[in-house]
């Protein structure tokens, strides 16, 4: 019938390339593939130094460089990872870090999502007034809120807690989010939102089953990026974090010494706290694929 | 039951654009019922009042007898096909056609059920696990229809849901569009620039200009019965050609009218005058006379066309369809130039507008017939023009109305209210 002859006249016919085409293809991208090549061996050069310098004991580790042990594979150990995992101080430590972190890149997201989608999509008055002066607290520099943060928290009682640390995180989050999501939300085609309203979706739906899959590379890209910023960071948990309370970045600054760096627990606590956020990486990082509003129109 | 209604519905936007003024119209129940008009006059933005999109600045729209200004989209309980489709990029083709049953909480089983059911009619089985991006226009197209379908509402409305398809393909789903809504029996309003969509697929057609509705009436009335110069020139392709003439009472027989087109004259058809006797009222008087191109043919190759139904012109261009043959053509009269032609001229985008103005102040007109295909009119040369008189139109050159007794104008626009439907055909 109809239907089916039109079905079939109109499907795209996928362009096929002859093996010339493709070699073309390849050696024209050359110099980008080699260039990328150059970035990753810089990347990974310091990284697998880490790696091996935390496999080699401490008496080793003070007298010859970690290139050593690439000859003499007889000194790598796990004893330096056993002993840390073993220490109270670490492993409270890498707790801590995962308790600030987590809630602190869900918070933004969430929160940062929903403002967002009322900054794109939902008519308020002042509504424009207001974003602007979201934008402009992108500006605000965090050194100049330690201080009164710092005494309020202290009002509050929560001043040396996790929980200030990561209120802390997400204010100063927050801005950033709102602006990124609410600029990616703002191009998804109006029609969309409403023929899911049309559909029967109330604002709420409409936010859960068209903005956050559409959305899903924006998000995914805030996430890492909180994630890798709240758990790195080091001036937010030396001032608002006790000792008890203190992250992974904190502890590990307290092994540094002028002399005699302790580099049996260094090496293994930086490179166990580079793995998360690494983890955290390629776990998220299918989501930054281009296009995904492709074929909703036209 | 399940008529849509507006009543003097009139939307103005923030920015003080009146988008829509006072549309009244009624839908009935099963009706599919086409809005066209040129580009801005507001159809998409009524089309968008009705189904909640849009805050309504007065009147009232109703939806199965149920006052619906305050109602949101969501529970207004019809379906919308987007111009651009809309479908969501990043669900199957199964779970878009079945995304409005799931927020509705059907049941798993009879949501598979119906998705099936419309992914056969529109014959999109093989497509129901592919992405929207992984589809041709065409198929986007009939996602886009199949998402509306599904759910049996009140109403489908339709913004120029085939303008993004190929010519080929924009018959096809024209054909197809009409037929599903007569077997669904489902109130659907059509929004359309395109009047040969509005003539081929509406059980009526509205025709709207600047926001105001012109007439409302079955296709055929329309091109019978156009109220005024603004629908005659719009409702039929190639357009009517409309140029200034005279009415003129002959001096030995009384009754009988004949319309002066610079030097030469057409004896008025009795049938028509008996239709139209206001017409009498005009002699002595410039009036605008309208002829449909396929009342002009190839006076030789027909049967003795009297006096008065004839007229020389000379060739243009001359366009061989093989069924039929559009001879373009200069006739020596004026051209009519008012708000409604030049409107009408801007919109088929034939010229700028310098051009056009110059073409107002011509002494002749650019014409078209559209004549038997083995005429042998050739470029440059003169041809005799028969004329069927009987179906010529008239139009008050300052008002713009038909000079027609029959022509019902659309409700609001005259001052006794709503008219009935006019003679159809
Ligand atoms: N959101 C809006 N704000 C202001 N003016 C608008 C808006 N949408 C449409 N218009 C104006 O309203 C008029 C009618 O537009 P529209 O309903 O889209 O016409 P159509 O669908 O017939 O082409 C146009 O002049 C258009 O510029
Ligand atoms: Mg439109």
């Amino acid at each position: 019938m109809s239907a089916a002859t039109a079905t079939a006249s109109t499907a795209p016919i996928p362009p096929r390339e002859s093996w010339a085409q493709r070699m073309t293809r390849a050696v024209s991208r050359g110099p980008l593939h080699l260039v990328l090549i150059v970035i990753a061996l810089v990347w990974l050069l310091p990284t697998v130094g880490l790696l091996v310098a935390s496999l080699r004991p401490p008496s080793e580790s003070a007298q010859t460089g970690w290139w050593k042990a690439l000859t003499d594979t007889s000194q790598l150990t796990f004893e330096n990872y056993r002993q840390i995992l073993d220490d109270p101080l670490i492993t409270q430590a890498f707790w801590n870090t995962v308790l600030i972190t987590v809630p602190a890149t869900l918070g933004v997201v969430v929160i940062g999502a929903l403002a967002a989608y009322a900054f794109a999509w939902i008519d308020f008055r002042g509504r424009d007034w207001l974003f602007v002066g979201v934008v402009a607290l992108l500006v605000v520099p965090i050194q100049v809120a330690l201080i009164p943060v710092a005494k309020l928290y202290g009002t509050l009682g929560i001043f040396g807690d996790i929980s200030g640390v990561v209120l802390f995180h997400v204010a100063f989050g927050l801005p950033f989010a709102v602006f990124l999501l609410r600029n990616f939300f703002a191009q998804i085609p109006r029609e969309l939102l409403e023929a899911a309203r049309i559909d029967g979706a109330s604002e709420l739906k409409v936010f859960r089953t068209v903005i956050l899959p559409i959305g899903l590379p924006a998000l995914a890209s805030l996430a890492i990026f909180q994630f890798l910023w709240v758990w790195n960071d080091l001036l937010v948990a030396l001032v608002f974090a006790d000792t008890s309370n203190a992250p992974l970045t904190v502890a590990i600054r307290s092994q540094m010494r002028q002399f005699g760096t302790n580099f049996d627990i260094i090496g293994p606590a930086a490179f166990l706290s580079m793995l998360v956020p690494l983890a955290v990486f390629f776990a998220f990082q299918r989501y930054f694929v281009q296009g995904i509003l492709a074929g909703s129109e036209r | 039951m399940a008529g849509v209604a507006l009543e003097d519905v009139t939307k103005v936007y923030d920015d003080g654009t009146v988008a829509v003024s006072n549309l009244a119209l009624d839908i009935e129940d099963g009706e599919f019922m086409v809005l066209v008009g040129p580009s801005g006059c507001g159809k998409t933005t009524a089309l968008r009042m009705v189904a909640g999109l849009e805050t309504i600045t007065a009147g009232e729209v109703r939806i199965a007898e149920r006052v619906v200004n305050r109602v949101p989209p969501k529970d207004r309980d019809i379906a919308m096909v987007f111009q651009n489709y809309a479908l969501y990029p990043h669900l199957t083709v199964a779970d878009n056609l079945g995304f409005s049953l799931r927020l509705h909480k059907v049941p798993r089983a009879e949501i598979k059920r119906r998705v099936t059911d419309i992914a056969r009619i529109l014959g999109l089985e093989d497509l129901l696990n592919r992405k929207p991006r992984a589809l041709s226009g065409g198929q986007r197209q009939r996602v886009a229809m199949g998402r509306a379908i599904v759910r049996d509402p009140e109403a489908f409305l339709m913004d120029e849901p085939l303008s993004n398809l190929d010519a080929k393909l924009r018959v096809q789903m024209r054909a197809e569009i009409a037929r599903i809504q007569h077997d669904l029996g489902t109130t659907t309003i059509y929004v359309t620039h395109d009047q040969t969509e509005a003539m081929t697929m509406g059980d009526r057609v509205a025709v709207m200009r600047r926001g105001e509705l012109q007439q409302v009436d079955h296709p055929q009335a329309l091109y019978e019965h156009p109220v005024n110069l603004f629908v005659g020139g719009f409702i039929g392709s190639p357009a009517m050609n409309l140029v200034e003439g005279v009415l003129e009472h002959d001096d030995e027989q009384s009754g009988v009218l004949w319309a002066r087109l610079g030097e030469q004259r057409l004896r008025l058809a009795d049938s028509l005058l008996a239709d139209r006797p206001t017409l009498h009222r005009y002699a002595g008087r410039g009036v605008a006379v309208g002829i449909r191109p396929e009342d002009l043919k190839d006076a030789s190759m027909t049967t003795g066309p009297a006096d008065g139904q004839r007229l020389r012109v000379s060739v243009g261009l001359v366009e061989r369809m093989g069924a039929e043959t559009y001879v373009h053509f200069t006739l020596d009269a004026k051209p009519v130039f008012t708000e409604d032609t030049r409107e009408l001229v801007r919109e088929r985008a034939e010229m700028t507008d310098n051009v056009l103005e110059q073409r107002g102040q011509a002494p002749h007109s650019e014409c078209v017939a559209r004549v038997q295909p083995r005429t042998e009119a050739r470029e440059g040369e003169q041809l005799e023009l028969a004329v069927d008189t009987s179906h010529v139109y008239f139009f008050d050159l300052e008002t713009g109305q038909a000079i027609d007794d029959a022509a019902s104008p659309a409700p609001g626009a005259a001052p006794d209210g709503r008219g009935d439907h006019g003679g159809t055909g």
